[in-house]
């Protein structure tokens, strides 16, 4: 990918600081210039509402630190002082709450992208791993920044969470304390907690530009999962992508202020609610809906053990993705029966998260069972298996042939000259 | 490929689901048939333009005074909410006797004594018990806070219905499972059967009776009315800052959605050389 103009610094200033600090030529190629190929689906715009998504957590959480107190008596007023007394503490408060599922449901539409158009096959496996990497920091994250406001759920989820090292054979239990740093969940919980959440969303960042820069090595996958071959099948990132990522961040924020300024509690739970209490255990303990098709993977397994191992391999096993997956051709749109089973995975994923929110008996014990299992099926056997035996259909010769589709088979024949000058 | 192909099958995949959805669902739900929910109320505060009736909450707020605060506390609302806008909106007048009627512990003094001195607007509403002990002694267990209660409970909505929600916006599972409850001691022999308590039982009596709290507004005097107005002011308790929210909301969205058609037009006039180029739509 070379042949695109280089940055040059115009004003005095620039060119001082380019060449003592060539950061300016770096953002220059990275989001000016930089090649994208030219048929990139809109599926492709949640990687920017993804960056934009982890800018807002943070600036509304250093806004929140501000106010909040982490200490286990006083948590639970302070967020109510935060909602009640603090100028836009309800805005703020809201916004990070919501921001969280946010994260979460554009985390979920870009891994599922990157499964449909086979993203993670080479020369794209480390961009994917680092991406794996991110989404099990942002479990964390998640999981850490929920039990600060001290509610029923915050304290109860935190304790089966936790609870479940001591399943491991023999320092289970030693593990256990040592995270609680007591005999329970309590303030020194609590406040370790507090500073791994403070912590972890500047970790996602490092990695997310670690992710960045993995990408723009390859450059980007896209929707036929061809290579980009010559100049005609890239756009530069500038002004193509950006008022494209724009468009669709601005979309996404319509959406997520939806649920900030209009159904502020839809997405959590009352219990939380209920400042926490050591002594009431809550009915149904529920987690967070992005954690349920895990919880019910969890809880499918009558062992502790078994069960723990098994969510932690299904929340690890995208990872392994580029060696599982044996076939050649990368976009599900030239793998007729591959598309078939990424939408049954999709709708598996969906169905053990509606079992993740039932309680655990009857039916639900059994669907969670059955799809677990399919779960493990569909990246152990079905995707192995898949590369061997599917007939791919024929790829299109160039990412410009694929856009021109059937009219455009007739230009390429010679009607009329193609004009490749962006 | 053809359009009408791709909507086809888009519509039998989401035939589909349903179809395994329900059947997966029904045994359970003919199940729970016997739980009554609590029916849906009409609330002046549902929807993008709701707001609190500033009369009712008045209402609400003296239900509460006479009648919950005996048992109840209130601690996240200090006497001073009850003069901002967006609530019940007393006079400063009115809150400042209100409060002066209240006695309130301080100290300690010069002497290193605590004393009792009268409300004034910064205090917070006192409990009518020292502590959570004191209360379960005299009452059989702890009446819960009410300052967030009406966010601290709801319902089950189920299948289809959550889905639903978000966007007809329905966020009132806890003012209309409140009104449930104190409309629910439908067994006259037993104060402390409740329709809608799990098990049908509740350690606190039916706290209201026709004609108990003397309404000077000409507003009916009955549970169902005392009911509602004591509902309506426990949300505004919980989220008193949601006029302001709804507001700033509808600002913020009509603003983002203009600027999402411009950058709209904008992207297309960006791509139309591309997509002439390529004689492709995309
Ligand atoms: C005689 C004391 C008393 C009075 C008066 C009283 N309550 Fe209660 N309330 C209680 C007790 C005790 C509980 C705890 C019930 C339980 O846990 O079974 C309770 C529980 C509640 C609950 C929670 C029920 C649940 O879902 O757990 C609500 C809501 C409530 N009261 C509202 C009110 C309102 C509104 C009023 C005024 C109209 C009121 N209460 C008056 C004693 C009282
Ligand atoms: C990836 C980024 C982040 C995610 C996914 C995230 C997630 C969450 C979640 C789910 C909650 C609970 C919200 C609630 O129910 O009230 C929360 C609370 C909180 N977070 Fe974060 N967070 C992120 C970044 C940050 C950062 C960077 C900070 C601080 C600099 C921060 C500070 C806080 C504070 C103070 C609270 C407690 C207040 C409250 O509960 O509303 N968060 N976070």
């Amino acid at each position: 990918m070379s042949g695109h103009p280089t940055y040059v610094p115009k004003s005095a200033a620039a060119k001082w600081l380019e060449s003592r600090l060539p950061i300016l030529g770096l953002a220059h190629s990275s989001f000016v210039v930089f090649p994208n190929p030219r048929n990139l689906n809109y599926w492709w715009t949640f990687g920017g509402i993804l960056a934009f998504m982890l800018v807002a957590q943070i600036a509304t959480g250093v806004v929140l630190v501000m106010h909040y107190t982490p200490q286990s008596s006083l948590a639970f007023a302070s967020v109510e002082h935060i909602m009640r007394d603090v100028n836009y503490g309800w805005l703020f408060r809201y916004a990070h709450a919501n921001g969280a599922s946010m994260f979460f449901l554009a985390l979920y539409i870009h891994m599922f992208r990157g499964l449909y158009y086979g993203s993670y096959k080479a020369p794209r496996e480390v961009l994917w791993i680092l991406g794996c990497i991110i989404f099990v920091m942002a479990v964390a994250t998640a999981f850490m920044g929920y039990v600060l406001p001290w509610g029923q759920m915050s304290f109860w989820g935190a304790t089966v969470i936790t609870s479940l090292f001591s399943a491991i054979p023999f320092v289970g239990d030693q593990i256990t304390i040592w995270l609680w740093g007591g005999y329970a969940v309590d303030n020194a919980t609590l406040n370790r907690f507090f500073s791994l959440h403070y912590l972890l969303p500047f970790m996602i960042l490092g990695v997310v530009i670690l992710h960045i820069w993995a990408l723009h090595v390859p450059g980007s996958n896209n929707p036929a999962g061809i290579e980009p071959q010559s100049e005609k099948d890239t756009l530069p990132f500038h002004p193509y992508f950006t008022i494209k990522d724009g468009f669709a961040v601005v979309c996404f924020m319509i959406f997520y202020f939806w649920f900030v300024f209009y159904v502020p509690n839809y997405l959590g739970d009352a219990d939380n609610y209920i400042e926490a209490n050591p002594l009431q255990t809550p009915v149904h303990i529920v987690p967070e809906w992005y954690y349920l098709p895990f919880y019910a993977i969890l809880r499918s397994i009558p062992s502790k053990l078994g069960g723990t191992a098994l969510m932690f391999a299904a929340v690890l096993i995208p990872a392994f993705l580029p060696w599982l997956d044996t076939s050649k051709v990368k976009s599900a749109a030239y793998r007729p029966l591959y598309k078939i089973f990424f939408w049954l995975f999709v709708a598996c994923v969906l169905g053990l998260g509606y079992c993740g929110s039932k309680p655990p008996e009857g039916i639900y014990v059994v669907a969670s069972r059955l799809l677990a299992i399919y779960y493990f099926l569909h990246f152990l056997v079905i995707l192995p298996l898949l590369g061997q035996y599917e007939k791919t259909r024929p790829l299109p010769a160039s990412i410009f042939e694929s856009v021109l589709g059937e009219r455009g088979k007739h230009l390429a024949a010679g009607a009329k000259p193609l004009q490749p000058g962006e | 490929m053809p359009q009408g192909n791709k909507v086809m099958r888009l519509r039998s995949l989401i035939a589909g689901g349903l179809a395994a959805a329900t059947l997966c669902v029904a045994p359970i739900a003919s199940a729970q048939e016997e739980h009554v929910k609590p029916a849906r109320q009409d609330w002046s505060f549902y929807g993008p333009f709701g707001k609190y009736d500033q009369a009712q909450l008045q209402r609400g707020f003296q239900v509460f005074r006479e009648v919950c605060s005996n048992c109840h506390s209130l601690k996240s609302i200090a006497f001073r909410d009850l003069i901002a806008p967006g609530g019940p909106a007393f006079s400063e007048a009115q809150i400042k006797a209100l409060a002066a009627t209240y006695k309130i512990k301080d100290g300690p003094n010069e002497a290193g004594e605590m004393y009792e001195r009268p409300g004034v607007l910064s205090d917070y509403f006192p409990w009518n018990f020292p502590n959570a002990q004191a209360a379960r002694a005299a009452l059989n267990a702890v009446p819960p806070d009410l300052s967030v209660i009406a966010k601290a409970r709801g319902y089950e909505r189920g299948f289809p219905l959550f889905l639903i929600d978000p966007i007809i916006q329905y966020q009132e599972q806890g003012p209309d499972y409140i009104y449930a409850l104190l409309t629910g001691y439908t067994h006259a022999d037993d104060p402390f059967w409740d329709e809608f308590m799990p098990g049908h039982k509740i350690a606190m009596p039916m706290p209201l009776s026709d004609g108990a709290v003397d309404y000077t507004d000409g507003s009916p005097k009955t549970v169902k009315q005392y009911a509602k107005d004591v509902t309506a002011f426990l949300m505004w308790a919980a989220e008193p800052k949601l006029e302001e929210r709804k507001r700033l909301g509808f600002r913020v969205l009509s603003f983002l959605a203009v600027f999402a058609v411009l950058l709209y037009f904008v992207k297309r006039k960006i791509w139309a050389s591309v997509h002439s180029d390529a004689g492709a739509e995309h």
